[in-house]
């Protein structure tokens, strides 16, 4: 029975020492450390309560139900149809972007040797693409959709930008989703006589499923935040755009808006909006991406 | 007793590394054959060449025969035919995360059964089979993860038997387990052997003799002796495998 006890004292003799030594050199410094980390926390808190603060205090006096009006006139500059040219907007680019994406990432991921060159190559280039600022992909898609193919400012035009800007972002956060999918279950998989296609379709993309839908609301989020590659391939209509038509995203309305210095008002109340889009579709993809790991 | 896999002057190399050499064994029909030997030696690598899970490896290459009921495997068979025949288990309990049912119903499913009363037919026959229906019948729509390891790797063993296999392939079943999950899964697998030909890799010389007929003892990429288990750890041959055996290194 000595042996249990002398085990015990020797170990509460080592956890003596250590609060000792803690206490005699490490005390103000370790108050300093969570000092820091609080005020990093603190302020970090502070400035997001700030900006939502300050926006929703300038904007929501001025939400009157005359701004979501289904026509905007010059005396009446309705959001409404800005509201539905981002939700078009942003259907046309992830049904452009996502497709292509996942696919590819798919391919780098599941098909392809690993450490191939052509896997090397489109790597680089991916990382290339993301680096380039929005305002280059607005000039692209000026000088070849709107001007070469003859597209015209258009809904099409915006979307086809959007959707190059935010490829190598799909593609990117799918292609680390598919690695984070354990070696483990593709070997199961393929241990029971699935090919590689059934693999992939059944256990490898539901189980990367989270990740890869992070990655699409993140693109959603650009693409509701853009202005710069809009501008030069969307144009600013203020209407509801066909395929072929010009129109105007909610940032862009907010820009066009405080541009013309008459409208300063409504374009905090656009901000209000397109700050509560952006929380709701947060809030969202969150709910959704639990309940898809859940399972 | 009839051969089930014939193992013919096999060769195995990564790249240039000449992993297995000039490999001869037969597999019996109904019996268990044990691969054991240190690590590096081989065997895990000779398992995986049965069912040609090393063609996921890159730079693999592999000479000889290897023929499963006569059919030379790496020639003229598919691939994912083979891999119904000649199931596996893996070291570590890899359930898909999915329902216990799906799971089960995952082989059969991928092999074109779809009809529901068949496919709960399977699962049951197959739970019962790896002796975890008792455990599992109340919560089948449960995901797989949320069992204890033994319980998974359970399931992971009806899993393989539920898209019936001739052929059951366990690499190191047991190594992640605690010592009643061992010694459950252990008495499983003398009662599967009534049904299935069983390939076991172990690293427990223990539970090599406690389950298998025949045992296999590989060194360094060269399989050593091979003969009948009791055999084999009472009068080994070779003085390299006694000395492995008597626990002299390994």
């Amino acid at each position: 029975m000595t042996g249990p006890a002398t085990l015990g004292t020797a170990a509460r003799r080592g956890a003596e020492t250590k609060t000792t030594m803690r206490s005699t050199y490490g005390r103000g410094r370790a108050k300093l450390q969570k000092g820091l980390v609080y005020g990093a926390a603190f302020l970090t808190f502070a400035v997001l309560l700030f900006l939502i603060g300050y926006i929703l205090i300038s904007g929501i006096p001025h939400l009157k139900s005359s701004l979501f009006a289904l026509q905007y006139t010059s005396e009446n500059v309705s959001m409404l149809p800005a509201m539905i040219t981002t939700v078009e907007m942003t259907v046309l680019a992830l049904l452009l972007a996502v497709p292509f994406g996942l696919f590819t990432a798919v391919y780098l991921n599941e098909y392809a040797a690993r450490g191939s060159r052509l896997v090397r190559v489109i790597r680089i280039t991916t990382e290339t693409l993301s680096g380039i600022p929005s305002i280059v992909f607005g000039l692209f898609g000026m000088l070849f959709f709107v001007t070469r193919l003859h597209w015209g400012y258009s809904l099409l035009a915006g979307a086809m930008t959007l959707a190059i800007m935010i490829l190598p972002l799909i593609m990117r956060t799918a292609e680390e989703a598919l690695m984070a999918v354990p070696d483990s279950f593709r070997e199961a998989s393929f241990g029971l006589g699935a090919g590689r296609l059934r693999t992939v379709f059944r256990i490898v993309l539901p189980s990367a499923m989270p990740g890869i839908l992070s990655g699409v609301i993140l693109g959603i989020g650009r693409i509701v935040g853009e202005t710069a590659a809009l501008i030069f391939t969307a144009g600013t209509m203020a209407q509801i755009p066909g395929l072929l038509q010009s129109g105007r995203t909610l940032a862009i309305h907010m820009y066009v808006l405080s541009g013309e210095g008459l409208h300063m008002n409504e374009a905090y109340a656009t901000a209000v909006v397109l700050l509560v889009v952006v929380l709701l579709m947060n809030t969202l993809s969150a709910l959704v991406a639990k309940k898809l790991t859940k399972k | 007793m009839e051969n089930k896999i014939e193992i013919r002057d096999m060769n195995l190399y990564y790249g240039d590394f000449h992993a297995l050499h000039g490999i001869d064994l037969d597999i019996r029909a109904n019996e268990i054959t044990a691969f054991i030997g240190p690590s590096g030696c081989g065997k895990s690598t000779l398992l995986r060449s049965l069912n040609r899970m090393n063609d996921l490896v890159e730079g693999c290459k592999i000479t000889g025969d290897i023929t499963l009921d006569g059919e030379d495997i790496y020639k003229d068979c598919d691939v994912n035919r083979l891999r119904k025949r000649v199931g596996m288990v893996f070291q570590k309990p890899n359930p898909f995360p999915m329902s216990i049912y799906d799971n089960i119903a995952y082989g059969p499913r991928t092999h074109g059964i779809k009809s529901r009363v068949r496919l709960d037919e399977i699962v049951e026959t197959s739970l019962r089979h790896a002796a975890i229906w008792e455990e599992t019948k109340d919560c089948l729509k449960k995901s797989a993860l949320s069992m204890s390891g033994g319980q998974q790797q359970r399931i992971c063993i009806a899993r393989a038997l539920a898209a019936d296999p001739e052929v059951l392939l366990m690499d190191e079943p047991t190594s992640a387990l605690d010592p009643i999950s061992t010694a459950k899964i252990e008495d499983l697998v003398l009662e599967l052997k009534k049904d299935y030909t069983i390939v076991m890799v172990t690293h427990n010389m223990q539970q090599a003799t406690r389950v298998s007929d025949i045992t296999a003892f590989f060194l360094l990429g060269d399989m050593i002796e091979v003969g009948k288990t009791e055999q084999l750890f009472s009068m080994p041959q070779d003085k390299r495998t006694e000395d492995y055996i008597t626990g002299r290194f390994g």
